[in-house]
């Protein structure tokens, strides 16, 4: 809509004087064509004519062209304080003609902003001018208040210079108690402080104790303004006894209002003060009429005065009036706003409301279910989370899509919150997931499925109803098409996979899974899929061929083949062999896909469907082929071997807890680069290339930065370049704690966490005994020192992975000491990719990790546990890396504000069996 | 500040006054002026009379054809609001009598007036007709 500037126009004749449209032919004017296209010429053409008027030389003409002009910036966001409007704007100011003055300043006060601020200075002299009481005692107070109010505007805010000269003129203002006087001073100390302050704060502050009630309302304002939460509110401390004299005296609720706010920002600070304003707190409380103020009485009682127990119940019982007001939604919104302000000691009385609270769940407008939900959220405590998740869930299939959704993803925060800490039967915890996944409106596919393949991990005893529920989730072809339970449908198939032998029908769920309809899945879905099939696949043959050595055994070694088929597996094996055309058909499109993880499991799957097929071919074909019999039993075994080997969460803290090798010193080699890097700290110098090998782009980018280890530099970056650093909140102690922009582990902290698993998978242990809580089933959650013993005799793991290949080698000099049996290149190697990847980052990953921590504070971190377990450590190993890691807990914990718990990594560890070692097939999460 | 911006719009969703009590530019006060509008638009009277936007609390009132918006910090007080916005309607139906959406379109500077007598700096400064009336009245006068 914003024309372009008209060329210079020709200059205002007496026509356009004569013929002027005022404001109202205007109006009319852009009326008479509502179309957008027909208004944004009207205001072109409109604005060329003021642009000619406005410079007439007749006061009135300018006058009326301003008016206009106000009108069109104001309601139609023409581009108004350009240059050569503005200062007509400010010429008119000059006007000794009270209404062109009066508009004059309208325009500017609307209109002026810092871009044409230039021209403020112009008006500088003017506004003296107009401050000064020198001029006609009745015209001055209209003409000072002109003055005053584009003060207070926000054009004058920007222009603190404007701000610091005019200050002295305001004092006089002031003192004769004039409420715009007041506003306006608000406003100069708050552009200008250090100027402002020492002239009017004493002024300001004397305004509160006039006698005039328009005074003092505006200064109890004026205070409310400037103690603001930005602002430190301690300075206003010293006005209390004003403002408890205004408290216990004001008639006005305004200044009630806004004295009670004041109060609810300095009681904090001092206790005493809090003693001392509860009874007449209480007394307007227990007296206002104005819901107003009986409201803003109920905000401070529970904000600031929440010790005092009896001002609380008086705050609750009112609140409960609130809430009961059934004719009134405004009401209703507050009273819930009233409870939720309520501290964490009077959760109880939060439970008395819950039917009212349940009730409002389903009220007319949203912002009081919000609400609702919100107080609900507050309530959930381990003992009534099945009542109220289950309640919850069953809730969002009445509402409405959005509603829904806000009440699904609180349920999935609060019983995953802290590795669902507050679920303690996880049966019911899977078949809650698996309601909320096939609820209407779900949109929370990903956390739905985050957590489905997070309790698997986490929770043995949950095994079980997971696979039960994710067969029911499989085998529904009506799910497929819903591309938001794409997460959900491969975080089942991956369950159902990886704990087959929980199925109780294997057949029934290859079916499930290679459906026609799985064809509408996205390819990444597919693979899990695939993969899925794979895995039932081997565990079915597997154990036929357990069943078959077993049988042989028993069974007269002159049975061949067939017959033992025949006798040992009709339940399960002879199905699925039958059904291998069940396979092949569905797989074998895919060998045509694009996608070369589907590609690759189809080929694979085929594969090994193949060499199945083969025996059972040779036993057709009634050749008992011993040796090839026995090759194939020994691949079905070792398959399943690859299979089973149990996939654990990883501590996010993981990384942190690999210590540094003595002969390190990462220091001095960083050092060395200090010219190199801060010649040139914004592109990756390609000279340090610690990492030959080009395993993965996201490592190979994430290097410059992990280079640039050295805290002093990171700092010296962050000064320089701060504008492109994220906040902290923790800076000062730690220059090195942010995060980074682009470190693999954020994005994909459960890839990189199975990465890990690889390596480290089972905390095994020696016998730590746990002190299981109630029936709860274990959670595994790590510890860092189970994690380090661990992972010592599980270190023969290929070095695929940078990363865990760096773990390792650190974690084998530490324990096993560089002994001289080593080559010497391979100690190198290790060297360098220590260096580079545990020592130089480890402490940032560790930022990276608290970072995310503190951003997703619900996401899938695994950190805190049950206090109990840390002193029953015995494992020298253990007791050993917890002094080493003490001091830096503590340290932590003491700035950790409400994250201290995540921080803490201790364990209930899992006591399973040592399962054999072998690398791990991560599939799921592609 | 307490009051951020005062809005009257009409069902339309014109704008039919804007006043704002810190600055923003053209872009950012059209979108917010669209957002804020359509979503008090879309409310029903069974609906409460405060939206949350941005970091603003949008409290508004609906007078026949005209919505009153006005967007304040969050720990302001919505009720008081409430009854300032009725305040001002009533002042300006007692200067315009019986004020309806024209006399505010034809008379913006008066109305302007009236609000700068009224607030100031985004605090509420003056509460009575009279003296918010006055100034003007002497104008009228004058002029």
């Amino acid at each position: 809509m914003a024309p372009t500037q008209p060329a210079p126009a020709p200059a205002p004749s007496l026509v356009d004087t004569l013929f002027q449209r005022s404001l109202g032919d205007l109006v009319k004017f852009l009326r008479a064509d509502p179309s957008a296209a027909g208004e944004s010429t009207a205001v072109a053409r409109a604005l060329s004519e003021i642009h000619r008027e406005i410079r007439a030389p007749d006061a009135a003409t300018k006058a009326t062209a301003l008016k206009k002009l106000t009108y069109l910036s104001s309601l139609h966001f023409a581009p108004v304080a350009s240059h050569p409007l503005a200062f007509p704007a400010i010429e008119l100011i000059a006007s000794p003609f009270l209404p062109h003055k009066r508009l004059a300043y309208l325009a500017a006060s609307l209109s002026l902003h810092p871009a044409s601020l230039s021209l403020l200075p112009l008006a500088t002299h003017q506004l003296h001018k107009d401050l000064s009481p020198s001029t006609s005692a009745a015209a001055s107070h209209n003409v000072s208040s002109l003055a005053l109010q584009l003060l207070a505007s926000p054009a004058a805010a920007a222009a603190p210079d404007l701000a610091a000269h005019l200050a002295h003129d305001l004092v006089p203002h002031l003192s004769r108690g004039s409420p715009r006087a007041i506003a306006a001073a608000a406003r100069v100390i708050a552009a200008s402080p250090s100027a402002a302050v020492p002239i009017l704060f004493k002024p300001l502050a004397a305004c509160l104790a006039l006698p005039d009630p328009r005074a003092s309302t505006a200064a109890a304002a004026a205070f409310c303004e400037l103690s603001a939460p930005p602002a430190d509110a301690a300075p206003f401390l010293p006005l209390a006894p004003d403002l408890y004299n205004l408290l216990t005296t004001s008639r006005s609720n305004w200044a009630l209002i806004k004295v009670l706010k004041v109060f609810g920002r300095l009681a904090p600070l001092e206790s005493r003060l809090a003693a001392r304003i509860v009874d007449p707190v209480c007394q307007l409380l227990a007296r206002s009429a104005a819901m107003s103020l009986t409201f803003e009485c109920i905000r401070t009682v529970l904000t600031a005065l929440p010790a005092h127990d009896t001002a609380v119940c008086l705050a609750i019982g009112k609140a409960k009036e609130f809430l009961t007001a059934e004719d009134d939604p405004n009401l209703r919104y507050l009273g819930l706003l009233a409870l939720g302000m309520l501290g964490p000691t009077y959760v109880s009385t939060v439970h008395e409301f819950r039917d009212v609270i349940a009730q409002s769940l389903g009220d007319a407008d949203s912002n009081i279910r919000r609400e609702a939900l919100h107080l609900m959220m507050r309530m959930i405590d381990r003992n009534n989370i099945m009542g109220i998740a289950g309640m919850l869930v069953s809730h969002a299939v009445k509402s409405d899509p959005e509603f829904a959704n806000d009440i699904l993803g609180a349920v999935l925060a609060a019983c995953g919150h802290n590795v669902y800490e507050l679920v303690s039967d996880f049966d019911w915890y899977v078949s809650l997931l698996t309601d909320m996944a096939r609820s209407l409106h779900c949109a929370q596919g990903d956390e739905i499925g985050r957590q489905l393949v997070d309790v698997g991990l986490r929770v043995q005893d949950a095994r079980p109803e997971l696979v039960h529920s994710s067969r029911t989730l499989l085998i529904d072809p009506a799910l497929l098409a819903n591309h938001l339970l794409c997460p959900v449908l491969s975080a089942a198939a991956w369950v159902s996979g990886e704990y087959v032998n929980f199925t109780k029908d294997p057949v029934e769920l290859v079916e499930a899974l290679l459906q026609p309809r799985t064809s509408l899945l996205p390819m990444s879905v597919r693979a899990v899929y695939i993969q899925a099939v794979f895995k039932v696949i081997t565990f079915c043959c597997n154990s036929y061929v357990e069943r078959l050595s077993d049988s042989s055994k028993e069974v007269a070694v002159g049975l061949n083949g067939l017959s033992i088929d025949e006798t040992v597996s009709e339940g399960r094996k002879a199905p699925l062999l039958s059904s291998d055309e069940q396979i092949t058909v569905p797989i074998g499109p895919l060998f045509e896909c694009n996608e070369v993880e589907v590609l690759e499991r189809a080929r694979n799957l085929i594969g090994f469907v193949h060499l199945i097929r083969e025996v059972q071919e040779l036993k057709e074909s009634k050749v008992y082929d011993d040796e090839k019999h026995s090759w194939v039993k020994e691949l079905v075994k070792n398959m399943q071997t690859v299979f089973s080997q149990e996939i654990g969460p990883v501590s996010s803290n993981a990384q942190e807890k690999v210590s540094l090798p003595d002969y390190i010193v990462l220091n001095e080699t960083l050092a060395e680069l200090d010219d190199i890097v801060s010649e040139d700290d914004t592109t990756p110098s390609s000279s340090i290339l610690f990492y030959p090998r080009s395993h993965g782009s996201i490592e190979n980018r994430n290097e410059p930065a992990l280079s640039l280890g050295s805290s002093s530099l990171l700092s010296e970056h962050r000064k320089r370049h701060g504008l492109y650093y994220l906040p902290t909140g923790k800076t000062e102690d730690e220059p090195v704690d942010y995060p980074h922009a682009n470190d693999p582990l954020l994005p994909a902290s459960n890839e990189s966490s199975l990465d890990d698993k690889s390596n480290t998978a089972q905390p095994i242990t020696c016998g730590k005994k746990l002190k299981a809580l109630k029936s709860r089933p274990k959670v595994v959650k790590l510890d860092g020192e189970d994690f380090l013993s661990s992972m010592v005799p599980s270190a023969n793991v290929p070095k695929e992975d940078s990363l865990s290949g760096a773990v390792r080698g650190v974690l084998l000099d530490r324990d096993l000491k560089p002994s001289s049996s080593q080559k010497a290149s391979d100690r190198a190697y290790e060297g360098i990719v220590n260096k580079m990847e545990t020592g130089g980052s480890s402490s940032q990953w560790k930022n990276n990790v608290d970072a995310e921590l503190v951003g997703h504070p619900t996401s899938s971190s695994r950190p805190s546990i049950q206090p109990s377990h840390e002193k029953e450590s015995t494992n020298p190993l253990e007791s050993d890396g917890k002094e080493v890691k003490e001091p830096k807990r503590h340290r932590r914990s003491s700035r950790g504000g409400h994250h201290q718990g995540k921080h803490k990594h201790r364990e209930r560890h899992s006591t399973q069996p040592d399962v054999p070692q072998a690398p791990i097939i991560q599939d799921f999460l592609l | 500040m307490g009051i951020r911006f005062v809005l009257f719009v009409n069902k339309q969703g014109q704008t039919r006054l804007a006043q704002y009590y810190e600055h923003l530019s053209i872009d950012e006060r059209r979108a917010l002026e669209g957002e804020i509008v359509r979503k008090c638009l879309a409310r029903t009277d069974q609906q409460c009379s405060f939206v949350e936007h941005r970091n603003y609390k949008v409290v508004y009132r609906r007078y026949a054809s005209l919505f009153f918006l006005v967007g304040v910090d969050n720990d302001e007080n919505e009720l008081a609001i409430l009854e300032f916005i009725h305040l001002f309607v009533e002042t300006m139906d007692r200067h315009f009598g019986n004020v309806c959406e024209l006399d505010i379109m034809f008379h913006l500077e008066k109305v302007h007036f009236m609000l700068e007598e009224m607030v100031m700096n985004g605090c509420i400064v003056e509460t009575s007709k009279q003296n918010i009336l006055a100034p003007i009245q002497l104008m009228e006068k004058t002029s």
